[in-house]
């Protein structure tokens, strides 16, 4: 409707506060004893984000006195218009809410009870706790005397709650005390999507955002529930719809999703490539392929070696004892002059669209009907309507969630997805792309800023033992390429490693010291310091110690049973929150003597959202500020002043006392105290020199105007590359922007260049110049994202500002990619240059039809005596179960839980089930269920419902069930977390968790103890 | 010029953001629930849930399934049947500027079931500790300062729209037609006697047994009512039957 915020509320001028309705003539004597004031009148405004899923939604909050009287959501945002989800709509009850943490919370060992403390002693002590761990555990060099400088038994997890600023404290300190068991939300959630995504285009992010949904002639929605779980996806998706676009929606269950497509397809959970595998061969036979772009944008007519082969599931260069590839195996064929060779006839038997063509030829629409459970004429409806968008003027998006990446084959199943959009030519185009719909609120930032163990902040890998040197680890992960029409952008990697050791180590950091490369710790080659092995770890004892930020891995991570005895384990742990959840007091969880547990708890309490500033980055990679509108409730303080104390208490201790390689602490450059605003610019970063710029001059200390501008010699800092160029001297901080402003040739396509500012240059709708012909016209001129015209590009920033590829000086379009060129076959990966179909872990099946391979080869499976799976088709637990999560509660359930209107409306854990699978077990709608898996079990309410059917699987009837996993002990009667039936089995590139499958039995309950 | 909704159910997703806003823009306070097998929850209005999206599931002979949302709430009809029932003419006001039909705090002193039982809706309900029956007053506080009520500001996708009562009548029409094309049984609900217009894809008592007025009710007291709101009962024998 018409009524915008700028329309109708700004009409008066006088916003909320202070109207005089008599102007409108209205005569409101009638209802003016009836309606008290409003109570937001005489309040400030100010715009803060939902702190919940990675739309982003910005908030107009209301403060009045110093305390919040509303939220609601801000008209200005582009993504929302002002709407706000169940979530976001409680956050006024969420930031005000009597269970909120207010005083720092001490749990003495062995102690049943929390005793208030104030900042100072808790600080004190945790500090002496980090130091002393260090100096006891610490090792400068591992078992080869090779230098690793690095400190394995304490952790840190958490948080994609926290800022960019926070981040970027937070990832310095760590790094500086040495931890390598460093991970956050994103591992768990979306961490397949940066090797699947940037194996096929270069960038680990969403290609296009949230707006560009609506530009889609065809919205293939799988492995994703948006319309629950990203809500402001659907805004877009509807307006796609409305236009003509077909929405699909392939899913185990009928969701809210399925409900506003045209048609929903169920799936049995953990078939996915198998079902896109049949849309590759259908594409491929049909010719539905987008040829030109086929050709000249993507590797397809590139050579593969002689020693690349697949036979029966498995690929060349298998080692069974490491279960890992030789990749050197998948390696292209190159010619004298290192070229990559290519038969641009696609003739050659091994160019990569013949293999890709002999590799899917399997995947015929019967053996894909039988695995996945789909008829043959859904799987064809699907097919022929996704299909239809290989055309120059269609467009077909993609948008996919944890129901892709919570998988053994979870990067792959991403992958195949970008197969098929590169076959169809639906990459940098305006309404296609791969929409990743990132998880937490911050996580695409703090993924970027990488609070994870494999990576430092930008995409670099965590260096290793055996690259002692800053030139060993910069030759080895920056890539060469001796195509001259390739950009390889990440030729620019030491520029960017050079400029963040400059930052993290201020003038210490210079070329003779290496830039203190020495000072980052260095992790053995393939070892995996991912949750998973974290709380495997801790198991057995090796991890004693450790501090959790934003996180709640004892109601979140797999097999839970295990993580809490693991958690026991701890002799101290320091957690921030800004409720009470199964982490914060595991300690007196239902069945546990606190007594016998001897873990020391620092609870810190956090600010929540809306009390302090800071950017967070949404899915679509848009940096935006949010401001703080009142003081942090009771003594709780943001996190990035909990770090910055941390660190500068235990710089302390060190510059007093010595201790373990204090060097990394002692000599880091590192704020004093957290200030957003100041952290903001350090991380764009500074020259250090006098620099000049085109013919533009700079001083020292000055900011970088963008990342092209980043030097290798040490003249520049940056605490993260992909953020530099938004925060400037021209334009000061662009996380502020609010200018709605278009050209004609934006607003057709949607695009608020003025509105924030996205990374990287404030580029919308990454690899664009795929979106034109090689003369820079777009292949659709109605929604075109950018176009050559007059010598320059309009529209979106190019990506890559070279001119079009048949002029002089043009480039191909994938800058990131070392070639050039999208990847439809992708050598880097660990299980394989194809994705290829492999049972989940556990698997109702005896029997792979695709080949003689069950699961993934590669597939992370941790030991222990509590790690058991059941075998292929066990009668003991024949059926699947798949988890997830919904509109009310986000994630763990650990704030949201704390809403009453959210609690009100989705109040105790519950299971889904078929009428069929119901009768057969005798359980009535509503009735209390056991769910059993080796592992543990669980208890639900049974939600019987036509939403969920049964499978026909190899000739059999399947069922699935699924549950969510946002309920959980804290809140009574609640129920508890589902993952007491999950698997420990990890995809083999990230180690992300397998909870979209597993083996379960469930029957009624008998006696009912948790609901 | 009198405002009016329309609810567009076929761009609902439930996402509940409505249901919630409204509660926390009145203060509502939570009322105990239980997961009882759907997740349509509080189950019912009640007092404080003045605005609740009801959920239905359906599935066809072909295996079709269809799930209906029913963003459920006081429809301030133009002519109230609550105010006509009412014994005290200013328990019950209606706003001339706005039409917004609000319940003050002399409704206390009303006979509860005989109100609730004039509303062909089964909309009011009763503040057990006041006594006061209660509702949807149309944020009556934020319209009056050029502010949209709060489960329409809360709504992303469309479905909740508020305005003119003459522009809201065009963009209902509109979208009619454009449901109509892929919905044959798309139809308004009693569009001509209420402010909140509710779009419906299907056979309206798939969404929710009161989404249109109905023809009989019983009555004692409210069958005198019963004819005041005879336009209403038309509307709804006609296509309810």
């Amino acid at each position: 409707m018409g009524l915008s915020r700028r329309g109708f509320l700004k009409l008066t001028g006088a916003g909320a506060a202070g109207l005089a309705l008599g102007q409108f003539g209205i005569d409101l004597r009638p209802v003016s004893a009836y309606a008290a004031g409003l109570k937001i009148e005489g309040a400030k405004e100010f715009i803060s984000i939902c702190p919940f899923c990675s739309c982003g939604c910005n908030t107009l909050v209301h403060a009045k006195d110093g305390r919040i009287v509303n939220v609601e959501g801000d008209p200005d945002y582009p993504v929302s218009g002002g709407g706000l989800c169940a979530k976001g709509a409680a956050l006024l009850s969420l930031h005000t809410s009597p269970e909120r943490l207010t005083k720092p919370l001490y749990r003495a060992p062995g102690s049943d009870k929390w005793e208030e403390k104030d900042w100072d002693w808790m600080m004190e002590r945790i500090a002496r706790r980090i130091k002393d761990q260090r100096d006891r555990d610490f090792k400068r060099t591992n078992a080869a005397g090779q230098e690793v400088n690095r400190l394995e038994s304490m952790f840190h997890l958490g948080s994609s709650q926290v800022s960019n600023e926070e981040a970027a404290v937070l990832h310095q300190m760590i790094r500086a005390y040495g931890i390598i068991h460093f991970d956050h939300q994103a591992r768990i959630c979306h961490s397949a999507s940066v090797p699947a995504l940037a194996e096929c285009f270069g960038r680990g992010a969403m290609t296009n955002h949230y707006n560009d949904i609506g530009n889609a002639d065809a919205v293939l929605i799988m492995g994703s529930n948006c319309a629950e779980h990203h809500p402001m996806t659907f805004k877009w998706v509807i307006k796609a719809k409305e236009k003509g676009a077909v929405v699909m929606h392939v899913d185990p269950k009928f969701s809210r999703t399925s409900a506003r497509s045209d048609f929903h397809v169920p799936i049995r959970s953990g078939t996915d490539i198998a079902f896109l595998g049949g849309m590759v061969k259908h594409i491929i036979e049909k010719k539905k392929y987008f040829a030109d772009y086929l050709l000249d944008y993507t590797n397809a007519s590139f050579i593969v070696g002689e020693k690349y082969h697949f036979k029966d599931g498995m690929f060349s260069g298998y080692d069974p004892a490491a279960k890992r590839y030789d990749k050197s195996q998948w390696a292209f064929e190159k010619d004298e002059q290192g070229m990559v060779k290519r038969d641009r006839s696609l003739k050659h038997p091994r160019c990569v669209l013949n293999l890709m063509k002999a590799h899917y030829d399997r995947y015929d629409l019967d053996r894909v009907s039988q695995v996945t459970g789909v008829s043959k004429a859904d799987l064809l409806r699907v097919y022929e309507a996704y299909a239809a968008t290989g055309r120059p003027d269609k467009a077909g998006t993609v948008i996919y969630a944890l129901g892709w990446t919570q998988h053994s084959v979870g990067v792959q199943n991403i992958r195949l997805s970008g197969l098929i959009q590169e076959l169809l030519g639906n990459i940098g185009i305006a309404g296609g792309g791969i929409n990743a719909l990132r998880g937490e609120p911050n996580v695409q930032g703090t993924t970027d800023h990488a609070l994870l163990y494999g990576y430092l902040p930008g995409y670099h890998s965590t260096p290793t033992a055996n690259y002692q040197t800053l030139a060993e680890y910069l030759k080895a992960y920056t890539p060469v390429t001796k195509d001259p029409k390739s950009v390889n952008w990440w030729s620019n990697r030491p520029k960017y490693v050079v400029s963040l050791l400059k930052s993290w180590y201020g003038d210490n950091a210079t070329r003779e010291n290496d830039f203190c490369y020495s000072y980052v710790p260095k992790m053995e080659p393939h070892q995996d310091c991912s949750h998973l092995y974290i709380f495997d770890r801790m198991y057995k004892g090796q991890i004693t110690g450790g501090l959790c930020f934003g996180h709640n891995p004892c109601q979140s991570i797999p097999n839970i049973n295990k993580v809490r005895k693991a958690w026991d384990n701890l002799d101290w742990v320091v957690i921030g929150e800004v409720f009470h959840n199964e982490t914060t007091d595991n300690w007196r969880r239902p069945g546990v003597d606190p007594k016998t547990i001897k873990t020391e708890v620092f609870l810190l309490p956090s600010a929540y959202r809306a009390e302090k500033d800071g950017t967070i980055s949404n899915s679509g990679r848009w940096h935006m500020w949010h401001y703080k509108a009142v003081e942090p409730l009771g003594m709780s303080r943001n996190m990035g002043e909990m770090f910055v104390e941390m660190m500068n208490r235990v710089r302390g201790l060190y510059a007093k006392e010595g201790g373990a390689f204090p060097e990394p602490i002692l000599k880091a450059d590192y704020p004093e105290t957290f200030d957003a605003e100041a952290v903001a610019r350090r991380i764009n970063g500074f020259f250090t020199a006098d620099a000049k710029v085109g013919d533009k001059d700079y001083k020292k200390g000055q900011l970088v105007p963008g990342f092209p501008h980043l030097k290798d010699d040490g003249s520049t800092t940056s605490l993260n590359w992909l953020y530099c160029g938004g925060y400037t001297e021209e334009g000061g901080n662009l996380a502020k922007r609010r200018d709605l402003a278009q050209t004609p040739m934006q607003a057709r396509i949607g695009l608020f260049p003025g509105f924030a500012w996205a990374w990287p240059m404030n580029r919308r709708v990454l690899y664009n110049r795929a979106s034109v012909d090689q003369h820079g016209k777009p292949f659709n001129p109605d929604k075109a994202v950018i176009a050559w015209q007059d010598g320059k590009w309009v529209g979106d920033v190019p990506d890559g500002g070279y001119p079009p590829m048949a002029m002089e000086g043009g480039k191909y379009p994938f800058i990131m990619t070392t070639e050039g060129h999208a990847q439809l076959y992708g050598p880097g990966r660990e299980d394989g240059p194809f994705p290829e179909h492999y049972e989940p872990a556990e698997t109702p099946l005896t029997r792979n039809p695709f080949s003689g391979q069950m699961s993934n080869p590669c597939m992370k499976v941790i030991q222990s005596d509590v790690d058991i799976l059941a075998k292929n088709g066990d009668p003991r637990f024949p059926i699947v179960l798949t988890t997830y999560s919904l509109t009310e509660h986000w994630c763990s359930g650990s704030e949201t839980r704390n809403a009453p209107p959210l609690l009100e409306a989705e109040p105790q854990q519950y299971i889904e089930l078929s009428p069929q699978l119901a009768k057969e077990k005798g359980i009535k709608n509503g009735d209390v269920v056991i769910v059993e898996s080796l592992r543990g079990k669980t208890e639900a309410v049974a939600m019987v419902t036509v939403r969920i059917k049964p499978f026909q699987v190899m000739g059999k009837t399947l069922h699935l069930v699924g549950m969510p996993f946002a309920f959980g002990w804290t809140k009574p009667k609640c129920g508890d977390s589902t993952n007491r039936v999950t698997v420990s089995i990890g995809d083999p590139n990230t180690t992300i968790p397998e909870y979209k499958a597993c083996l379960v039995n469930i029957r009624k309950a008998d006696k009912v103890t948790e609901l | 010029m009198p405002k009016a909704f329309l609810i567009d159910t076929t761009r609902c997703t439930a996402c509940r953001g409505c249901q919630v806003a409204c509660k926390e823009w009145k203060n509502l306070p939570p009322v105990p629930t239980r997961q009882t097998g759907t997740h349509q929850n509080p189950p019912d209005l009640n007092p404080f849930n003045f605005k609740l999206v009801r959920f239905s599931e359906h599935m066809d002979k072909n295996g079709v399934v269809s799930w209906y949302f029913f963003p459920d709430q006081c429809r301030h009809c133009l002519a109230a049947p609550c105010k006509m029932a009412s014994s005290d003419p200013a328990a019950i006001l209606q706003d001339e500027a706005t039409g917004a039909v609000l319940f003050t705090d002399l409704t206390a002193k009303e006979d509860f079931e005989t109100i609730r039982g004039a509303c062909p809706y089964d909309i009011p309900r009763q503040d057990p500790a006041s006594k006061r029956l209660v509702k949807c007053d149309m944020c009556i506080d934020r319209v009056r300062a050029n502010m949209l009520p709060m489960c329409v500001k809360s709504c992303a996708m469309g479905a909740m729209n508020f305005g003119e009562r003459d522009e809201m009548l065009k963009l209902a029409a509109a979208r009619l037609a454009a449901v109509k094309k892929t919905s044959p049984k798309a139809q308004l609900l009693n569009s001509d006697d209420v402010a909140v217009i509710f779009l419906v894809a299907d056979d309206p008592l798939k969404y929710h047994k009161n989404a249109m007025a109905e023809a009989i009710q019983p009555m004692t007291r409210k069958q005198f009512m019963a004819k005041a709101i005879s336009p209403l009962r038309r509307i709804g024998g006609q296509t309810v039957g």
